[in-house]
């Protein structure tokens, strides 16, 4: 019975697949502009401007400051504003957004650059179409004793990574570095928190500058009874090294990219999406509150330091916020189909095809946006010293 | 001192007991864990993997973040009630379909050769995977559906509940004595009858026992669901979420523990009762 119902499913994602392969040559064709650049091509001027349009948005993962600028961009109205009527999605262990994205269950989705690549690869039709973080949030931390300052000091030492596709800027930076992954390093699974780290079970553990660094700081050192601060820990930023891999960006189904409604909404929710980050950027504080009313369940400090690292990964934007930068898409696409983890195996098999990006939508918006006196550049963004507590509280 | 006295009595003492072996091995183990026979079995018993009991129940009363106005045990006691309604839903749902499953294969021997063998490899599908699975069929039925996780983990708890049932079920209903089967008939009892009449009360002292397994199940299958989808409200996702601050605050991941605990103790009572109700007919002597 259960088999059936499998088979079912797999004619279904198949056909699914087979209609996007159609529907994604037919938006090639009808568009019929010269593209500007790479990237996909999409013809802004024939998309309609929503009214009211009923649009779902999957995150990656549970309500946090990660996501600020889009509960932002709710509660602010912008959503509205531009003639959305959007409703978030949580994400969890074991959904992956770009793929409730190409089942067609949501129209847009939060998703980490290799992540949806890899998923594109197999079948599934999704385009970035903003690229809210244009760096990489992912460090390597050690304490200090271990003098681990830069990749090159990993040789010898036990290296904590999350895997599950999370490796691979580890096996990069190993490898510019002339360091071999099964030779010179010892690799460690390591758990999402940080007790390997202070176990000493791990030399450097990977941790995101807004989440698993900051648990780090809230932790007593049971030494001294202190708070571990900054000046006890090393950390090596994949981003300062050169192979950072592009993060959270907002993925749209390129088979409706054609469609003038749905290119609209496009538009509009990414404008409006900006728009949030904007205010978040504005508002730190004022962001981590409307956070913490959505029911996020971490603590008030912990989540201003979230909110003050994501602002970093997104401003200043020299190019624009959300624009797709060609060098750093470029790098993550070399990492994502060059780069070998342990069991010899790379992200993407090839390299992705030029349709797995567009920067026409967020050109668009940020047009819109600078109409409306909205800073898309943030030249001016000062981070705050956010001082963190006991348990994040 | 009667039984249910004497049981009253033991249950505090089990827990203490559990607390007092806790706190032992808390204060005689390797603070930084230890190797047995060349492997490392040894759990540590530092503050930060194994916090003292009253750390843990300390901090139920504390509020779940600094400023918050609701204490954690609010907090852990609501997730853990959304997550009993849930998994009961999935335990009544999976016993009804385990039984008449059950009854089908009893009266057609043709659905008991075809239908058995996909039952025992439904089971050893891991759940994990069904999740994504359901979630994504139900966004073909409609994209309303896609926020409403609670269903998926429903239909897994109703997965994995069912099977014990159906196959003690259908242990019980062939379990008839034949004297007895051979007296109905020649009765000339109905098939039905014959079920209602004395198969299916034979078969009472089967599906009795299978049901505290299939209560068990039902709530695994709720909690797996529950952290692998980040279902909001339960007590599952309170582990997922309190489990990312185990760095930092590490009583608050066991106040989550001590919910989904709860909720297993609270099942196990639920179902007890309703098997004590069953088994009134069935006095211990035999059938």
């Amino acid at each position: 019975m259960h088999t059936k119902r499998l088979v079912k499913a797999t004619a279904v994602l198949s056909l699914a697949a087979l209609l996007g392969v159609a529907c994604g040559s037919d938006a090639k064709s009808s568009s019929g502009t010269t593209p500007t650049g790479a990237g996909l091509a999409v013809d802004v001027s024939k998309c309609t401007k929503p009214t009211g349009a009923k649009v779902k948005l999957q995150l990656q993962w549970v309500t946090q400051a990660q996501f600020g600028g889009y509960y932002a961009a709710v509660d602010k109205g912008f959503y509205k504003d531009a003639g959305l009527d959007v409703q978030i999605v949580e994400g969890g262990v074991d959904i992956p957004p770009q793929k409730t994205l190409a089942s067609g269950a949501v129209d847009f989705a939060i998703s980490w650059v290799p992540k949806a690549l890899a998923e594109r690869e197999a079948g599934a039709k999704v385009t970035d179409i903003a690229q809210i973080f244009q760096r990489s949030g992912t460090l390597q931390v050690s304490f200090k004793a271990k003098n681990i300052t830069s990749a090159k000091d990993f040789k010898g030492k036990k290296i904590g990574n999350w895997g599950f596709g999370n490796e691979y800027e580890i096996f990069a930076a190993l490898s510019k570095d002339g360091l071999d992954p099964a030779k010179d390093v010892t690799l460690l699974a390591q758990n999402f928190d940080m007790n390997g780290l202070l176990s000493g079970d791990i030399d450097a553990a990977e941790a995101m500058t807004y989440n698993e660094y900051a648990q780090v700081l809230e932790a007593k050192n049971t030494a001294t009874g202190a708070l571990y601060t900054p000046a006890d820990l090393n950390v090596v930023s994949y981003e300062k090294e050169g192979v950072g891999m592009l993060q959270d960006a907002i993925w749209a189904d390129q088979t409706r990219l054609a469609d003038p409604a749905y290119c609209g909404e496009a538009i509009a929710f990414v404008k409006a999406s900006l728009k949030g980050w904007a205010f978040c950027r504005d508002n730190a504080q004022g962001c981590r509150d409307i956070v913490v009313s959505k029911g996020s369940k971490l603590g008030a400090t912990h989540q201003l330091w979230q909110m003050n690292e994501i602002n970093k990964l997104i401003w200043p934007s020299t190019i624009g916020v959300g624009v797709i930068d060609q060098a750093a898409w470029d790098r993550t696409a070399k990492i994502a189909s060059e780069t070998k983890n342990l069991d010899g195996k790379t992200v993407l098999t090839k390299a992705p095809d030029p349709e797995s990006y567009t920067n026409d939508i967020v050109n668009e918006a940020i047009k819109q946006l600078k109409a409306e006196n909205i800073d898309v550049n943030g030249a001016s963004f000062a981070p705050l010293t956010v001082t963190l507590t006991e348990g994040g509280a | 001192m009667s039984a249910r006295v004497r049981k009253l009595v033991m249950f505090p003492v089990a827990f203490a007991f559990v607390a007092a072996a806790w706190e032992g091995y808390k204060a005689i183990g390797p603070a930084n864990g230890g190797r047995l026979l060349g492997m490392r079995l040894l759990p540590r018993t530092n503050s930060r993997t194994m916090p003292h009991v009253w750390e843990m129940v300390s901090r139920l009363g504390r509020p779940e973040v600094r400023g918050g106005k609701q204490t954690i045990l609010s907090v852990v006691t609501a997730a853990t009630w959304y997550s009993f309604r849930v998994a009961f839903t999935a335990f009544v749902i999976g016993a009804v379909l385990g039984v008449a499953v059950a009854v089908l294969m009893a009266r057609f021997r043709l659905v008991e050769r075809g239908l058995m063998p996909y039952l025992i490899m439904s089971q050893t599908v891991p759940i994990i995977v069904l999740g994504p699975l359901i979630i994504g069929l139900m966004a073909y039925g409609s994209r309303d559906l896609v926020s409403k996780t609670w269903i998926a983990a429903t239909l897994l708890g109703v997965f994995l509940a069912f099977f014990p049932v159906a196959v003690a079920t259908l242990r019980g209903l062939q379990s008839t004595p034949p004297a007895s089967m051979e007296l109905m008939d020649s009765l000339a009892s109905p098939w039905w009858r014959t079920l209602s009449k004395l198969r299916f009360p034979a078969a009472v002292p089967f599906i009795a026992p299978s049901l505290r397994i299939a209560g068990a199940s039902a709530v695994v299958g709720v909690v797996v669901a529950e952290i692998s989808l980040g279902i909001r409200a339960g007590v599952g996702r309170l582990i997922l979420s309190y489990g990312q601050e185990a760095t930092s605050d590490p009583p608050k991941l066991y106040t989550a523990v001590f919910g989904a605990a709860a909720l297993g103790l609270v099942m196990a009572l639920v179902v007890a009762v309703i098997d004590r109700q069953m088994m009134r007919r069935h006095p211990p002597e035999g059938v």
